[in-house]
């Protein structure tokens, strides 16, 4: 799960990690409050807040430039969060479409003396938490660790031990810092790892970490991605969530526990296991076709589920024909057969459908199909399945 | 003709008495799965299906029943600690089920493991089964038959796709390894295929992964040095999408690794024979395997 970067300076600082003061707007009402609370007539940073990254280098759809200002003083700031907000903003990250903004945040201009880098995320290879830190901040990281990866510190962390104050200051020494910049960078590191563990995240990024010519070290951006997994023990962090931030047919599928990723493609697919999902996706592609989402219905769905995954697909009008690919363990393919028969009825689906069904009481779930008098398609294999539904979507 | 278990493993179930516990207990029974404890903290002294004995503890299923082998079908927010008695009580092999884990919890677990004798399977996994002895899992018992192809896969009916080809060929399973689908799990595909490698009956291995991480590669280049087996693959994810998670809290493509692509492409370099669909894995097998 993500959350705007408000949110995460406002738990950083809530951990103890230093960020520039800072305060939000959601509606042009709020703009003079919420800029009173800065500081009069220093510079103002002005900062679009979508999930997003690239802000800064993004164009708003009506011309006008750049998701982050720097400006000289609050009136000015008003004037760009004006011409910010309820626009829809595009990056690289966001597609053709864009998001549009509902939130702008001000924060103090810092002086910066030099920008680094500084993450905390779970490796895989080692299944330990690992530091990331470079003193190349405020550029793309992979680029740093692709042409010269001497400049990444990585410091791994045994998850049973925590973070070790030794470990800490190989970061901050790393750095090339000293004196009160490398206490107070000793400091941050700490708090980071800590917020990092207590609040399952699945990675913390601060690009850039930056020191000030007073010697301050303060994390200028905050990136934080928690592990859904853990969500049950944070309802704090859950609160957070903005579902204006997600395909509205995946906040549709989660409410039903279906796992939904909507697709740019016109044949929409059904599946058991997330595995077959993707496999499924992939065969649809080899046989020319383009998948229009990833949909995985679980081990056990029942009737309801099945209704409603149709109901979700059939509701993206890209969708030119569905192909539903079940193999049935603990699912039968009876009572699979006998959803999808129910929900084609209600739906009065219009859309070419292409069953194929394997496993547990299959030749009782094709009986159904076969009986429902409906117009769709059986298949054998997912070969024969994936050829059908290519050449159905094609005619559509 | 098998790894891990076979007809002489004592099945000890943790959270026999829940509802998936259960269905799924009492299927492995009637396949044949010698079930002799199961544990549910404060139900111990009942029975489970007339005659399977509830304890509170896995040391207690350890001492009175002789368990070697768990299962564990306890709900994510106490798996973890379920898997930490049972390495406590020094079970050789732990099977977990268990969706949804925490990877928090799992990085505690590794830590622990690496000082144990215990392996872990899954979490987030179907189990493992070897046909006509011990089926320990979810997956459907009938659609597997005693044979000589060892099968290691993330995914469980991807791995019952490529299962089910192979029976429909006319040969069968040494022994099938679900591994799981979680970023942190406590086999990854070399494991698995170490095994495989060893075991004199298994003749032949089917490989399924999909994007994220690089268990994939790592397994290729552990046979490409080692093993003379025909080995055969799938890679799942060449049209996911980076940065998503699909489904499975592992298979996500992030700062350009983990692709199908470099998976594959490790695959082809290990002269493993890689399947271009799901629907041709027994296929892609029998190129270079005759039996």
């Amino acid at each position: 799960m993500n959350i705007h970067e408000y949110q995460a300076k406002q738990l950083f600082a809530d951990a103890g990690v230093a960020v520039p003061n800072g305060t939000v707007a959601q509606s042009e009402q709020d703009f003079d409050q919420a800029l009173s609370a800065l500081p009069e007539g220093k510079p103002v940073v002005v900062k679009a807040q979508i999930h997003a990254g690239g802000r800064g280098k993004g164009t708003f759809k009506d011309g006008f430039q750049g998701g982050v200002h720097v400006v000289s003083d609050a009136a000015v700031a008003k004037e760009k969060a004006q011409a910010m907000l309820g626009n829809v903003l595009v990056t690289k990250q966001t597609g053709e479409e864009g998001k549009e903004v509902g939130t702008v945040y001000f924060t103090e201009a810092s002086d910066i003396e030099k920008e680094y880098y500084l993450a905390v995320l779970m490796d895989r290879a080692t299944s330990k938490p690992v530091i990331i830190a470079s003193t190349e901040g405020g550029v793309d990281i992979e680029e740093v660790a692709e042409s010269s990866p001497e400049k990444i510190l990585k410091v791994l962390v045994d998850p049973a031990l925590g973070l070790r104050p030794y470990q800490a200051r190989q970061i901050a020494f790393g750095l090339e810092l000293s004196g009160d910049s490398f206490k107070q960078c000793v400091k941050l590191v700490t708090k980071l790892y800590d917020f990092f563990w207590d609040k399952d995240c699945s990675q913390v990024e601060v690009n850039p970490l930056v020191t000030t010519p007073a010697g301050d070290v303060l994390a200028l951006d905050a990136k934080v991605n928690f592990d859904s997994n853990a969500l049950f023990r944070h309802p704090d962090v859950v609160e957070l969530r903005d579902l204006t931030e997600e395909d509205p047919k995946e906040v549709e599928a989660s409410k039903f526990d279906l796992n939904y990723i909507a697709l740019d493609g016109n044949v929409a697919c059904m599946v058991n296991g997330a595995g077959l999902a993707m496999a499924t996706m992939d065969i649809i592609k080899h046989y020319g076709g383009s998948p229009a989402n990833f949909l995985d219905v679980g081990g056990g769905a029942n009737e309801e589920q099945v209704e409603n995954a149709f109901r979700i697909l059939v509701s993206d009008d890209a969708v030119k024909a569905i192909l539903v690919n079940i193999f049935g363990g603990i699912m039968k393919c009876d009572v699979i057969a006998t959803g999808i028969v129910n929900a084609a009825r209600k739906l009065d689906m219009k859309v070419p459908l292409v069953v194929r069904l394997e496993g547990t009481n299959v030749e009782a779930g094709k009986k159904i199909l076969a009986d429902s008098g409906l117009a769709l398609e059986p298949a054998d294999s997912l070969a024969e399945a994936a050829e059908k539904i290519v050449k159905l979507a094609a005619e559509a | 003709m098998s790894v891990l278990v076979n007809k002489d493993t004592r099945l000890v179930v943790q959270g026999i008495t829940g509802s998936a516990g259960s269905f799924h207990t009492t299927q492995c029974m009637e396949y044949g799965t010698n079930v002799v404890a199961g544990v549910t903290p404060g139900k111990g002294g009942q029975k489970f299906q007339d005659s399977v004995p509830v304890f509170d503890t896995v040391q207690d299923a350890v001492d009175k029943e002789g368990a070697n082998v768990a299962a564990l079908y306890v709900p994510p927010p106490f798996a973890a600690d379920s898997i930490l008695e049972a390495i406590d009580a020094e079970i050789p092999l732990v099977i977990a089920i268990t969706e949804g884990i925490p990877v928090k919890d799992m990085a505690e677990v590794k830590a622990r493991l690496a000082t144990s004798n215990t392996r872990l399977i899954g979490p987030n996994c179907p189990g493992i089964i070897t046909p006509g002895e011990c089926k320990i899992g979810i997956m459907p018992g009938y659609i597997h038959k005693p044979g000589k192809v060892g099968i290691v896969s993330r995914s469980g009916t991807l791995t019952y796709e490529a299962v089910w080809q192979i029976t429909q060929a006319g040969h069968g399973q040494s022994t099938c390894i679900g591994i799981g689908g979680d970023p942190i799990n406590g086999t990854s595909h070399l494991d698995a295929v170490k095994l495989f490698h060893e075991d004199p009956d298994t003749e032949a291995i089917i490989l399924i992964g999909e994007i994220g991480g690089t268990a994939e590669e790592e397994a290729a280049e552990f046979i490409k040095e080692n093993v003379d087996k025909p080995c055969a693959a799938f890679i799942a994810g060449r049209t996911a999408p980076p940065g998503r998670r699909m489904g499975h809290a592992g298979a996500i493509v992030s700062g350009g690794k983990g692709t199908a692509e470099a998976k594959v492409e490790a695959l082809l370099d290990a002269n493993i024979s890689v399947a271009e669909t799901p629907s041709h894995i027994a296929e892609a097998l029998f190129k270079v395997w005759n039996p």
